[in-house]
């Protein structure tokens, strides 16, 4: 007997990281058999079935032989059902249906249906990069995830709606025309639907304030105040207001998306920093990342390089209020299961919105609030500690008067973005040599060194707080790291004892009532 | 007897004359046992082959070898074994072999032949 043998490429992801894997086909002359080894998890393990139903409806039966599949490098998990088309191929090269040697160059990515319909599946631009990353020149992807496989340069993307297609492609007896390229999709990117504006805020010149000071250097914030002010309004327009994503960064949170299998409907990067809002139900796994088997990316991920808001911040688990501490630190999560560790990116800027107490009436004098003593102090016991310890600016967001609704409409997003931008621009300059991007990310004693200590006149306020014990040494640090961003803002070089004194009170404002 | 017994009849028919074609010697014809029926018993030279035989009439309820599931190929080991027991002497090897013929009404009876099934 001849070897019949038929090879192509796929992808396997492990996080955002793939590998090319090698998909191999063997057929030989023994009772009909079809298995598949090289670890595939259960969903890819049933790739035969899926594959021998589909060959046949599509006119091209697999030879009732012995086809066995092996997934190179074998000792590397096989998560997921996007192999099915990688095997199909192989098993019709192997069987003289399509040309073997020119399936062996071409990555082939997605799933079967039983009628030979090629389906989408997770994570296509992530293993798009990867192979990109590699290499590879030609990847082939389902139509429905054809738009984020078009977002990586340097690989020509095709997409085919079934197998009968792919065989004609590489039929045997065609010519060698080369396959036939994808045209880019059209469509509305997320970000032109976005209609939010900071000028839709009623009054809050204090918070926003905070919000803008957030923005300019990168800082986490707390809001605190009661029901309805427009707490959460507030943070869903911060990302209006911060610099859109560079093209790396755009990349990597595409990749995310297309992991958590959101569907990406244009072929044209959302510069647009995310903003995601879990519910304060969320579990750990739902905020970290993680799931049986396949490992999905959690909030804190989906909201690497933008915002993740925790409304009612108070009410969610402290368990999963512990998990942020580590990522708010590294930048990234990591995951840990028997077969593998995957490491996801999380860089996120942190907006908590709390309540003054559970019933959220204890505001001004309190007497509304039917709340316990004991209730009241578990409350407050909950947002307290290290994790609001790294939290820059922590305001109390007041009730609106009705004076409020006089006022014209408030400075848009636009205007606000122009003085981000353009502080952005002068805490690059100055810490650029370091490699800190933003002010937030500056180490704390640089600022009480040379050469970036302010004078005692400038920070006398501070200086006594510090001595009196109402500040902690990273207290300190915080507020100083805040007078910078202001000073940013207001295009000052060197902040004034004016910065210092506003960062003081918009890190103490919210403690005192938290 | 009816029709679907006949067509195995037939099947195994074509199988002898096929086997014998290739120079090997039948020797029994459904063997019976308490464990079951080996449908044909040849000598390949020195080999014993346990050979068993699948006949269809079209592919629609699958290849006629695809009815040959890997609990059948093991029933077949235990036959040999069983068959090796009656036999007196020694048998230098032993092979079981799977012969699917697919007999379409009105075309030529395809036969195709496996040889050493594992099991």
């Amino acid at each position: 007997m001849s070897a019949k043998l038929g090879r192509t490429l796929c992808v396997a992801l492990s996080g955002l990281d793939g590998r090319i894997v090698d998909v191999e086909a063997h057929i030989s002359a023994q009772l009909p058999h079809f298995s598949v080894t090289g670890l595939p998890d259960k969903a890819c393990g049933q790739a035969p079935d899926r594959v021998r139903s589909a060959a046949a409806t599509s006119g091209f039966p697999l030879p009732p032989q012995r086809i066995t599949v092996n997934l190179s490098p074998a000792s590397i998990p096989k998560q997921g059902t996007g192999f099915d088309v990688a095997i199909a191929l192989a098993v019709l090269g192997a069987a003289g249906v399509v040309d073997a040697r020119r399936i062996s160059r071409v990555v082939h990515l997605g799933e079967l249906g039983l009628d030979g319909t090629v389906r989408g599946v997770r994570g296509i631009l992530p293993a798009v990069l990867a192979a990109a990353r590699s290499g590879m020149r030609h990847v082939v992807v389902p139509p429905v995830n054809l738009a984020e496989a078009q977002l990586v340069d340097g690989v020509t993307v095709h997409s085919a709606p079934d197998l009968a297609t792919l065989v004609g492609w590489y039929a045997v007896r065609g010519g060698v025309d080369p396959l036939p390229v994808a045209l880019p999709v059209r469509g509305e990117s997320e970000g032109a639907r976005r209609h939010v504006d900071l000028g839709d805020v009623v009054g809050q010149p204090e918070a926003r304030l905070a919000v803008e000071l957030a923005a300019t250097g990168e800082h986490h914030l707390l809001m605190n105040g009661p029901p309805g002010v427009g707490k959460t309004m507030l943070a869903e327009r911060l990302v209006t207001i911060l610099p859109p994503l560079t093209r790396e960064q755009a990349l990597q949170t595409h990749a995310i998306r297309s992991l958590t299998g959101d569907e990406i409907r244009a072929s044209e990067l959302d510069l647009t920093p995310p903003f995601v809002a879990p519910h304060h139900s969320a579990s750990i796994a739902s905020i970290t990342g993680g799931g049986s088997g396949v490992v999905l990316p959690g909030a804190i991920s989906r909201a690497h390089c933008g915002v993740l808001f925790l409304d009612e911040a108070g009410e969610f688990k402290t368990s999963v209020l512990q998990q942020l501490r580590q990522p708010l630190e590294s930048g990234e999560v990591t995951i840990a299961r028997a077969r593998q560790l995957v490491s996801l990116p999380a860089r996120f800027q942190l907006v908590l919105a709390t309540n003054p107490c559970p019933c959220g009436r204890a505001w001004g004098k309190g007497v509304d609030c039917s709340c316990s003593a004991l209730e009241l102090r578990s409350y407050q016991a909950k947002l307290s500690g290290p994790l609001v310890d790294r939290v820059d600016i922590q305001v109390v967001v007041p009730p609106v008067a009705s004076a409020a609704f006089a006022e014209e409409r408030g400075e848009t997003s636009a205007a606000v973005l122009d003085r981000v931008l353009a502080a952005r621009g002068a805490q690059r300059e100055r810490w650029s040599e370091h490699g800190w991007p933003t002010n937030a990310r500056v180490p704390g004693h640089v600022l009480r060194r040379r050469p970036w200590r302010l004078p005692a006149s400038v920070t006398g306020a501070v200086d006594r707080a510090l001595d009196l014990g109402q500040l902690t040494l990273r207290g300190y640090d915080r507020t100083l790291r805040l007078a910078w961003s202001s000073a940013d803002l207001f295009g000052r070089s060197v902040p004034t004892s004016e910065d210092v004194g506003l960062a003081y009170t918009m890190r103490s404002q919210g403690r005192a009532a938290a | 007897m009816d029709g679907h017994q006949a067509l195995g009849r037939y099947g195994e028919d074509l199988a002898a004359r096929y086997l014998c074609d290739r120079g090997m010697t039948i020797l029994e014809r459904n063997w019976r046992c308490a464990e079951g029926e080996i449908d044909l018993v040849a000598l390949d030279g020195d080999c014993l082959v346990i050979c068993e035989v699948k006949t269809r009439r079209g592919t629609g309820a699958g290849d006629p070898l695809e009815a040959v599931t890997w609990q059948k190929a093991r029933r077949l080991r235990r036959l040999a074994a069983a068959y090796l027991r009656t036999r007196p002497g020694s048998v230098p090897d032993v092979r079981i072999d799977v012969i699917g013929v697919l007999a379409r009404p009105g075309s030529r009876p395809l036969v195709r032949h496996v040889v050493a099934v594992g099991a």
